[in-house]
């Protein structure tokens, strides 16, 4: 039996290094890999209340989470192709303007 | 330690120790490989939870699909070793006791608050009959709204990663017929 602060520490560590990873990287794709892991920390603690509170209803908002996760990387990938096509280089310090 | 815990600690030490190795990796794939050991490391998480479907989309849509699509672009675009800049000496100074004080003090909060109630293994029914049932009834308007979420992201993605219109060719003049 684990209790549910554990599961909530776990999700913590995961969502701090995601932010960590956003804040330290220099390459758009690993940040965009760090929002991932954010996304993937707070999963694990909708799951885990889920199982806590006995509501189905967190599992069906990960699921939710997961859809708009898929998105948004579709979406950001095609920004970051359109990005090096014009700039030539993936590191966000030589991205300074919002222009393509 | 039951076998619960344990399973617990082995998994989460799994996908811990690849969330740090995503940050000490200068290569992008690097990076992307640990990122899919964290994802398949939360899965075990949710099949301890109980969340087997949520398990089962974690790998099949996480590690799967998504994945799939960052290795394609990083190779597509090539890209190498991230060029380290250096970071601010305030960022270093007051940033890592920061946030170690801070987690710690999140952590104390949270193990004293939260109660020590356990989650028992397989608590919750997370099987796809069950989480289908709740989808297409109670949570109908959001599912569909995402299919349509889901269909714009298709249309950005299009137009965004498509190539950018070139000049198309001078028409020839009509020849004259006499």
């Amino acid at each position: 039996m684990v209790p549910l602060s554990y599961y909530l520490v776990l999700s913590g560590i995961l969502f701090a290094c995601g932010v960590a990873g956003f804040l330290i990287k220099r390459n758009i794709i690993t940040i965009f890999m760090s929002i991932e892991l954010m996304l993937n920390g707070v999963n694990l603690s909708f799951v885990a209340f889920a199982a806590h509170w006995h509501a189905l209803a967190g599992q069906v908002f990960v699921f939710f989470v997961m859809v708009v996760a898929a998105a948004e990387a579709a979406v950001g990938l095609a920004i970051i192709i359109a990005v090096y096509r014009t700039r030539e280089t993936l590191n966000v310090d030589q991205v300074n303007l919002l222009k393509l | 330690m039951s076998v619960h815990l344990i399973l617990f600690l082995a998994f989460g030490a799994v996908a811990v120790a690849g969330a740090i190795n995503l940050l000490a990796q200068t290569h992008p794939i690097n990076s992307a490989l640990s990122l899919i050991a964290v994802m398949a490391a939360l899965a075990g998480e949710y099949l301890l939870l109980g969340a087997e479907f949520v398990a089962a989309v974690q790998v099949i849509v996480y590690a799967g699909a998504i994945m799939v699509l960052f290795v394609f672009v990083i190779m597509l675009l090539n890209a190498g070793v991230e060029e380290r800049t250096k970071g601010s000496r305030v960022a270093v100074i007051f940033g890592v006791p920061g946030m170690l004080l801070g987690s710690l003090l999140v952590a104390w909060v949270v193990i004293r608050h939260s109660g020590t109630e356990a989650v028992a293994a397989g608590a919750l029914p997370g099987d796809p009959k069950t989480i289908g049932d709740l989808l297409f009834h109670e949570f109908l308007l959001p599912f569909e709204i995402t299919s349509i979420l889901i269909l714009i992201a298709i249309m950005g993605a299009v137009v965004l990663a498509s190539k950018p219109p070139t000049a198309p060719p001078p028409i020839p003049a009509p020849r004259k017929v006499d």
